[in-house]
């Protein structure tokens, strides 16, 4: 076994008791990316120089007993996070060239606690996407089928965790872009409770959207890096005061017989997979077998989300990417020397055609004579969902069903319609507009093709510990199916 | 036609806070080194997120229940989108439908006519500043633009008044109440030049019969209070002439330009710019509890009008010296200073609003940093009073005080400056004067009872004024009914 396959808790106790050097691990990631990388093409840019001597550095300092808690983890940053003194573009070309001078919260955190960074990954442009295939300057592929998207936005990250270019990786997700491309890959995905973590330093696309999330190879990783980056920030008004529990303490033997679990019929309609559908069954008799509880319950009000997301996404897209104006920083297209002009130009040549298409609804949806009719309708929708979850954790502890209702799709599959393109976050979209905590989990694979399917599992607010105890146990009861690697020689 | 004018404004003021309204960047920027007081939150750079300096609200509310404002409890933030290079994000963070405070008055004080007049206060918001563009020339020909953050993100409270103006001078008058009532509250230094304080006015012309209101226009770029009072009047007179030659007055914003004493067109507002507000998703709904504004009224210092009353009852002064003194914060201070220790008044206030106002004016001084003090000021009063100088003299040793920060019994000491007290001394003098104007003493013996006046002159005349003018008359008086 390589280094580079270490599960991130794995790698902390063996770096801790000095079975193995950071920089053995590091050289074994980097390796790998060697390998494999100009196939799969997952990383924007990666951190060679720096990582490398980060990694001596960290080893002198563990062989001086002094041991941060990350000490020396290789971490996989998403390209819209900021990292002081390295390039992030979110995937667009009106980003080249911006260096920031500062560092995200969830950054130095890490930083702070020893991570070592190896690159930043590629995404949907602005995180515009759930396939990883618009972004400016490349596509990923997924490592079980490179014939497949890996899903989106955050897809660069899962697959640097799926093929073991990095032991970890920090994604973001809006309406889903950390859980479907989890459950693409195969991999653990979470997104916490909208608070949780600081999105300063976090490239807004959709400012009361967007949350941290985590992408890693099994709950324990998820539950140790959770532990680091979670907790307010005053630097975020909207990141919570709520105290932060030790997630790990919910990785244990503790079992599930306590728990309630409903399973909303509207995830299980005809646009679902048949083999999604049979896979995620087999997890739903799992949980039964562990003594958990279900009951099928309804939100009837989940219809409406895709609309409501789309408008409200959109309409705060286009006010949060109206900064990139070609004065301070990224591209600039001199145009004619008229400012309209050069405004005109930056935009038209620095933004990829989606999320041009998003910028111009969400312009509309705000104008004056049409706020009403969209956006406003929109948020009455979003808080209609909000209610029908808060009712159904009144007597449920957590909601269950398929990360996504289809397993990853072929790369080149036309889609006919821009609301089939959002299909892959179906189940996923309804999450954030609540700002529930949700977790993908692999569950098993499609029978012919052998693709990973994902199960959802989504808490209440700030309900995280549940689910990490959930994903867990289902974790230990599914390890064949855990042991189960891409293949990846090509 | 009768018609009558009809004017409301939208005053900027920017708080006093240490640091800037989203950020904690210093708020002191003038004449700063451009974008050194600047960081990833007033650059707008992608990422950065905004949290509110409960000090802005702090000094806003103070604003607002000053102006006997109705306090909104829930403030919501909006964001309000327009492109221009010093707006760092491309939206303004500013306030929309749930502002801080609505439905308030000021009452301004009128001459002519004389009479008390309530101007309603429409609304007051809390918003961010923009940066600044500085353009380069070379011969006359424009280079390049360059933009200076320093200033965006400094807190403003947006003051807007209903359109109850009803002439140029009222609204110099509201302004200038309104300038006090800010500096009195240490909310703002009110320095229309400076920019601190910004004013923009809408005007129109009401038809007298039918009672619509004309057409407005906006008027911009107005510096000072001179500036302010010149461009409505030439606005006034501006729409007064469309109307009357039967032209229509046209819904634009214009600008004042100062040096050819007109309003010039600056842009239509037939196509209203669409700024599509909408609610700030990166940040909170700011609740205002009852007890932050109870706590607040109770710490509202005493404003210019109930300072006015104290001083012409406290002081026995009158209604128009009380009002001066009262106008600029420091001038109050000053003279509540030098009172506690001087119990004349009137001739305190005389003093301070003549000698002092003049030098400090004619040396474009602030009145904080005046080189006489209060108590100085008293020690030259006192010297009057205990007759060791006159008046004309004191105003002389004013002057030296004025120009060298010496106290004035220093300067009387090495002048020479005591009044001749000496009845001996005059006496002689007097004796002379009479001996060279016979004439006009014989203009006196004969009834001319003011002929004296010449002659009493004559002998300050000779003494340099240092003699006492009283104790000459008497002595004159003595001398002719001798002869």
């Amino acid at each position: 076994m390589q280094l580079n396959e270490l599960k991130a808790v794995d790698y902390l106790n063996m770096v801790k008791s000095r079975e193995i050097s950071v920089e053995e691990v590091v050289r074994d990631i980097f390796q790998q990316i060697d390998r494999i990388e100009h196939t799969l093409k997952a990383y924007l840019f990666i951190n060679l120089e720096e990582a490398l001597s980060e990694a001596k550095k960290m080893d002198r300092r563990i062989k001086d007993n002094d041991i941060p808690p990350l000490a020396g983890l290789p971490v996989a940053i998403k390209d819209n996070i900021c990292i002081k003194g390295m390039e992030t573009t979110c995937a667009s070309r009106i980003l080249k060239g911006f260096i920031p001078p500062y560092d995200a919260t969830v950054t130095s955190r890490i930083k702070d606690a020893g991570a070592i960074i190896i690159g930043k990954t590629n995404l949907d442009e602005f995180s515009m996407g759930s396939t990883t295939k618009n972004s400016a300057f490349q596509v990923t592929l997924n490592p079980w089928d490179i014939n497949r998207v890996p899903g989106g936005s955050s897809g660069g990250s899962a697959v640097t965790v799926a093929s073991h270019e990095t032991l970890i990786a920090l994604g973001t997700d809006t309406g889903g872009s950390v859980r479907v491309p989890a459950s693409f890959c195969g991999i653990v995905g979470i997104k916490p409770t909208y608070g949780r973590i600081s999105r300063y330093g976090v490239i807004s696309s959709s400012s009361s959207l967007d949350q941290v999330g985590i992408l890693s190879k099994g709950v324990k990783d998820t539950a140790m890096l959770m532990n680091i980056i979670s907790g307010y920030d005053p630097l975020d008004s909207t990141s919570s005061h709520i105290s932060v529990p030790d997630f790990l303490l919910s990785c244990t033997g503790e079992g599930i017989k306590d728990l309630k679990f409903a399973v909303p019929k509207e995830f299980f309609k005809q646009e679902l997979n048949i083999e999604v559908k049979e896979r995620v069954a087999d997890s739903l008799n799992k949980i039964l077998k562990l003594g958990g509880e279900i009951e099928e319950i309804s939100l009837p009000n989940l219809e409406y989300a895709l609309s409501a997301y789309s408008i409200i996404a959109m309409a705060e897209a286009s006010s949060n990417l109206a900064k990139f104006d070609g004065i301070q920083y990224g591209l600039r297209m001199e145009g004619s020397g008229d400012l309209e002009d050069m405004y005109l130009k930056t935009r038209s040549e620095g933004f990829g055609s989606e999320v041009k298409r998003r910028l111009i609804l969400g312009t509309y949806f705000l104008s004056s004579g049409h706020y009403e009719d969209y956006y406003l309708k929109a948020k009455k929708i979003r808080n209609l969902i909000r209610k029908d979850f808060e009712n159904i954790f009144q007597k449920y502890d957590l909601i269950i069903g398929p990360t996504t209702p289809i397993p990853p799709f072929e790369i080149e599959e036309r889609i006919d319609n821009q609301l089939t393109m959002l299909l892959a976050d179906t189940y996923t979209i309804p999450v954030n507009l609540a700002g529930l905590p949700a977790l993908s989990i692999n569950c098993g694979f499609t029978s012919k093709e052998r693709l990973p399917v994902g199960l959802q599992i989504i808490g209440g607010p700030f309900q995280e510990e549940k689910m990490l105890r959930v994903a867990y146990n289902l974790e230990q009861e599914l390890k064949e199916i855990n042991t189960v690697e891409p293949n990846l020689l090509f | 036609m009768e018609s009558n004018t009809v004017i409301g404004l939208e005053i900027h003021i920017q708080l006093l806070t240490d640091s800037k309204i989203f950020c904690n960047c210093s708020t002191d920027y003038i004449d700063r080194e451009p974008n050194s007081h600047t960081c990833p939150v007033c650059l707008g750079l992608p990422g950065a997120l905004p949290v509110l300096n409960k000090k802005v609200v702090e000094l806003a509310l103070k604003t607002a229940l000053a102006l006997n404002c109705h306090i909104n409890r829930t403030n919501i933030f909006h964001r309000k989108h327009y492109f221009y290079p010093d707006l760092p994000k491309g939206y303004q963070i500013s306030q929309h439908d749930q502002p801080l405070a609505v439905n308030g008055f000021l009452e301004i004080e009128m001459e002519e006519p004389l009479e008390n007049k309530k101007i309603r206060i429409n609304r007051i918001h809390m918003e961010e500043d923009a940066g600044k563009l500085i353009h380069l020339e070379k011969d006359g020909a424009a280079v390049c633009s360059l933009v200076d953050y320093n200033r965006s993100g400094i807190p403003l409270l947006e003051i807007v008044t209903e359109p109850d103006i009803q002439s140029p001078q009222e609204a110099i008058v509201f302004l200038q109440k309104l300038r006090n009532i800010v500096q009195y509250l240490g909310v703002c230094d009110g320095n229309l030049e400076s920019g601190s304080m910004r004013c923009d006015a809408n005007i129109s012309i009401r038809e007298e019969n039918s009672g619509r209101l004309g057409t407005k226009t906006e008027i911009k770029n107005m510096n000072s209070f001179k500036a302010i009072k010149e461009a409505l009047d030439y606005e006034v007179m501006r729409q007064r002439k469309l109307i009357e030659q039967g032209d229509k007055v046209s819904q634009e914003t214009r600008r004042w330009d100062e040096e050819s004493g007109e309003t010039v067109f600056m842009r239509s507002k037939e196509r209203a710019q669409d700024y599509r507000y909408f609610p700030e998703p990166d940040l909170l709904p700011l609740t205002i509890e009852q007890s932050w504004i109870d706590g607040i009224k109770k710490n509202i210092p005493e404003l210019p009008a109930e300072r006015k009353e104290r001083f012409m009852v406290d002081y026995h002064l009158s209604g128009y010296d009380a009002n001066r003194l009262v106008e600029v914060k420091p001038l109050g201070d000053y003279f509540e200073k030098a009172a506690k220790s001087y119990n004349n008044y009137k001739k305190l206030a005389n003093w301070i609003l003549g000698e002092l106002l003049h030098y400090l004016g004619e040396e474009n001084i602030g009145m904080e940093k005046s080189p006489v003090s209060p108590s100085a000021l008293v020690g030259l009063l006192k010297l009057i009073d205990q007759d060791v100088i006159s008046v004309k003299i004191a105003k002389n040793i004013f002057e030296q005080m004025f120009k060298t920060g010496q106290s004035a019994a220093v300067l009387v000491q090495n002048s020479g400056f005591t009044q001749i007290s000496n009845e001996k001394e005059i006496d002689g003098i007097i004796r002379i004067v009479l001996r060279d104007n016979p004439e006009t003493v014989q203009d006196f013996a004969s009834g001319k009872e003011k002929a004296i006046h010449f002659l009493v002159g004559q002998v300050m005349r000779h003494t340099k004024g240092r003699a006492q003018p009283d104790m000459v008359l008497n002595l004159i008086k003595e001398r002719i009914t001798e002869i």
